[in-house]
């Protein structure tokens, strides 16, 4: 039925009819309206990091009070405060939304589309992510910061141990994060699912698809524990029921068992990204594909999965049957299979480079592997009943999550900096100031935390506000302290290059690394509408093709042909575009055959206008105003109305 | 541009279009090669229909947690029930899961409807399902009153008002959809190919009935078994 109409348009008139489709209006009502993912991806990842900057103050702080033992600085109260907040910051708005963050930035440049499935949720997701980190700084103003730890165990923060508003805090703001992280890992999985361009069948997907999609597809499935056990504190605090009394047949284990079935797959939620982001690094910085592209993929899926099978571990000093405790450390140690095959496809990767490049990305990357290694091996040395019940709540513990989440999410996270940020700014950051950025962090990260091992070995309980001298501690805990203290610098360092590279960086060309998924084939930064013509692939590496015989073996190139490509040429035909509007191609999820055209919505304040009806909300709720609890639910209600009514030119 | 891009481009798969109507939707489906690319896609094929289906596949894993917490409670404990363990009375609660199975038929039969182009057999299937989800509330409703416990008697209590009290909510959520597409229907936004939004909010209501007989088999019928 094709009709074979082909109209000449000229690639200027092209660019500029998108540009003006696309364009988000440099005001304040474009500020707050816009639903482009680029820039709700930079906002993130600001976001994100100014969390990561709180979280590690609270650190420094602790770090300040255990350098000498029998220090007074803080309270008891205050210091319970800080390790709470430092965990719950990190681990719930630093760890998982930079990697948001990344991906909300490049998922859909990855795929070579023009946006977002979903673009308003992805500006709402942004929205309540930032109104409940607000919410729940906000407990500082009242001197009732959560003081729980991050999972917050029960009788503990019941109400008779807890009366203050600082659990309450905890809960409400963790209610309306998991509203916005549902929202999000949707918009992921959707994205990916359904908007992948031509030829881009599911074998051909970029390993941080593969990686973003389990993490996402892991929330849908994890976070419903987490809803539920917060269900149930605020009901037990509030109003009166007895979930976790046991004298009335609830059970305190059941938060326990409940918290962590959420956060054993959320360790790998906040990691998996993570790796999938190494996995398109370190192939650019040894210029070939990475060793075992199928096989990385399968690990990150089977990660996600055994992750829900293996949440016990955190209480195998509850005392259970000998068959779950056996069970649960062998699923735990079972993890380490997929975790190892990826470290030793990065391994195979890094030994047969064509040529290495040590820009300060891959230092990053090699520093994260030696990391991820040790506290993977530490983490198989906790999932051992026996040396578990030894190390439980000592200060191993501390070291080994420390590696785990500083190693497989901080680092790469940072790497990721180095090598995207061009591409979203424009501007190169300095390789000099890069490497003593790596180094310096590096060395306060290892002083920081290998020395809590031994600490832990000879019994240093963790959590402790003070801790008495002669204890065979003090020496230890001094290293520690000057290790975090020379971790800020590091991270001032990062900071420094960032300002500087903002200010006077060298400009970017659009594939400064050399590197060969899509996102790199547009301008840094890239225009608005992301790619004028859309894409299609017909390998893994699509920059790599014209001259790498690698990323395309022979026989892929005889069963399929490659296309007839395009001269460079001012020309394009009118038909390959999508320019009526702002419009994206809708794919089958295995193969990426077109199937329709997607029509996707323009600025709009409605998802600001839903985050902010839910603060009210919860606001409402942490007040115990009934009146205002109404009229929130009513705000909010309205608000999704407002957001689904069709506009003229979008309507089904 | 065009020289960064000219290694990744294939023009060999084509996209035909034709005229636009006034509002700037395309008046003819596009085509690419044999197959038809239309932008009116419904059901499995659209972004809408799949962020349903996750947003459907969350909330049951709540449902989930919720019943595995009843089961992780029940244990081995004795007594724990309504009533010092007596079973519940069937009669209420069976009439309500036909009602919920009712009405997932009768939404059924009104997407069914608008499938072929029917808005007034879609608004007729929307009525009748919008009446048997309220007479739904109004017997849970009823039974509340009648319970010889409270959510705060113990943790029994606790857990079926919780389970029950939050289904509740969805079948309220689910009503208030039905209303927004009930008046959707009315303004004349629905046609044979374009009807989205009523493919979406009947996938929800029929998960939310799902989860119904979940709830209906673990904390109705499952007591009865030992």
């Amino acid at each position: 039925m094709a009709t074979g109409v082909v109209e000449r348009v000229d690639l200027a008139a092209l660019t500029d009819r998108l540009q003006e489709e696309w364009h988000t209006p440099r005001t304040l009502y474009g500020w707050f309206a816009t639903v482009d993912h680029k820039e709700i991806g930079k906002r993130y990842l600001v976001t994100a990091f100014l969390f990561l900057l709180f979280g590690g103050l609270e650190a420094a702080a602790m770090r300040t009070q255990l350098a000498r033992p029998e220090s007074r600085l803080f309270s008891p109260e205050a210091y319970d405060q800080l390790f709470s907040m430092h965990g719950t910051t990190m681990m719930f708005w630093y760890a998982s939304p930079v990697l948001s963050g990344f991906s909300n930035y490049l998922v859909p440049l990855l795929i070579g589309s023009r946006d977002m499935a979903f673009p308003r949720m992805n500006a709402f997701a942004y929205w309540a992510f930032l109104l409940s980190g607000l919410f729940v700084y906000a407990s500082f103003l009242g001197g009732a910061a959560p003081h729980g730890g991050w999972f917050a165990y029960v009788p503990y923060t019941s109400v008779q141990y807890s009366p203050g508003l600082n659990m309450d805090f905890y809960a409400l703001a963790l209610l309306f994060l998991t509203i916005s992280t549902t929202g999000g890992a949707v918009n992921f999985i959707v994205t990916i699912f359904k908007l992948r361009c031509p030829g881009m069948s599911v074998s051909r997907m970029p390993l941080m698809l593969w990686s973003t999609l389990t993490a996402s597809v892991s929330m849908i499935f994890a976070l419903p524990a987490l809803t539920a056990a917060l269900i149930f504190l605020e009901l037990d605090r509030r109003f009166g029921t007895h979930f976790y009394e046991p004298t009335l047949g609830g059970s305190a284990l059941l938060w326990q068992h409940l918290f962590w079935v959420f956060g054993h797959p959320w360790v790998y939620i906040v990691i998996l990204p993570a790796t999938g982001m190494a996995s398109m690094m370190i192939p650019t910085f040894c210029r070939r594909p990475i060793v075992g592209h199928t096989y990385v993929a399968l690990a990150t899926v089977s990660t996600g999965i055994i992750g829900f099978g293996v949440w016990a571990h955190h209480m195998f000093a509850t005392g259970m049957p000998e068959l779950s405790a056996t069970f649960f450390s062998a699923a735990s140690m079972a993890v380490s299979i997929p975790s190892g095959m990826q470290v030793l496809a990065w391994l195979g990767t890094i030994w047969s480079a064509r040529r290495h490049v040590f820009a300060t990305p891959m230092l990053f990357m090699l520093g994260f592997i030696v990391l991820f290694v040790i506290g993977g091996i530490s983490g198989v040395m906790t999932a051992s009943v026996p040396f578990d019940l030894q190390a439980t709540d000592s200060y191993f513990v501390v070291a080994h999550l420390h590696y785990v989440l500083v190693g497989i999410n901080l680092f790469p996270a940072l790497a990721a900096f180095y090598f995207w940020m061009p591409k979203m700014t424009g501007r190169m950051l300095s390789e000099r100031l890069g490497k003593w950025n790596f180094w310096v962090l590096f060395t306060g990260v290892n002083l920081a935390f290998f020395p809590m091992h031994v600490a832990g070995l000879r019994g240093m309980p963790r959590r402790v506000y003070t801790y008495p001298a002669h204890m065979g501690w003090d020496g230890l805990n001094m290293v520690e302290t000057i290790g975090a203290y020379v971790t800020v610098v590091g991270v001032l360092l990062f900071i420094i290059n960032v300002v500087l590279s903002l200010r006077s960086g060298r400009r970017a060309t659009s594939n400064p690394w050399g590197a060969s998924s899509l996102e790199w084939s547009v301008s840094s930064p890239p225009p608005e509408y992301n790619f004028a013509v859309l894409p299609t692939v017909s390998g893994r590496d699509p920059l790599w093709e014209e001259y790498d015989s690698l990323s395309r073996p022979a026989a892929e190139h005889a069963r399929n042909p490659a296309p007839t490509r395009i001269p460079a040429s001012s020309e394009l035909p009118d038909w390959r575009v999508l320019a009526d509007g702002r419009e994206t191609l809708d794919s089958t999820i295995l193969d990426a055959d077109p199937q329709g055209v997607l029509r996707l919505p323009s600025e709009t304040l409605w998802p600001l206008g839903l985050a902010l009806a839910l603060t009210a909300l919860f606001s409402a709720l942490l007040f115990r105003s009934p009146v205002w609890t109404i009229a929130g639910t009513v705000a909010t209600l309205a608000a999704v109305v407002g957001w689904l009514w069709p506009t003229q030119e979008f309507w089904t | 541009m065009a020289v960064a891009n000219t290694g990744i481009l294939d023009m060999s798969a084509a996209i035909t279009g034709a005229g636009h109507d006034a509002r700037g939707r395309p008046d003819a489906p596009r085509e690419i090669l044999s197959g038809p690319l239309s932008d009116s896609l419904s059901g499995p094929r659209s972004t809408g229909w799949w962020g349903m289906v996750w947003f459907a596949a969350t909330e049951a894993t709540l449902f989930a947690c919720f019943i595995a917490s009843y089961f992780f409670l029940l244990g081995d404990q004795e007594n724990f029930g309504a009533d010092g363990g007596q079973p519940i009375s069937l009669i209420r609660p069976l009439i309500m899961t036909l009602l919920l199975l009712t009405s997932s038929a009768t939404m059924w039969w009104g997407e069914s409807g608008i499938k072929r182009g029917e808005v007034g057999r879609l608004r007729i299937g929307l009525a009748v399902t919008f009446a048997l989800g309220t007479i739904f509330l109004l017997l849970q409703a009823g039974e509340y009153a009648s319970s010889p416990i409270g959510p705060g008697t113990n943790a029994y209590g606790s857990l079926f008002f919780t389970i029950t009290g939050f289904h509740g909510a969805h079948v309220a959520l689910g009503l208030l959809m039905n209303l927004f597409v009930q008046l959707r229907a009315r303004l004349g936004h629905f046609t044979a190919t374009r009807h989205d939004a009523v493919t979406n909010i009947s996938l929800y209501w029929h998960v939310v009935d799902g989860v119904w007989i979940a709830i209906f088999a673990s904390l109705y019928l499952s007591p009865r078994l030992w």
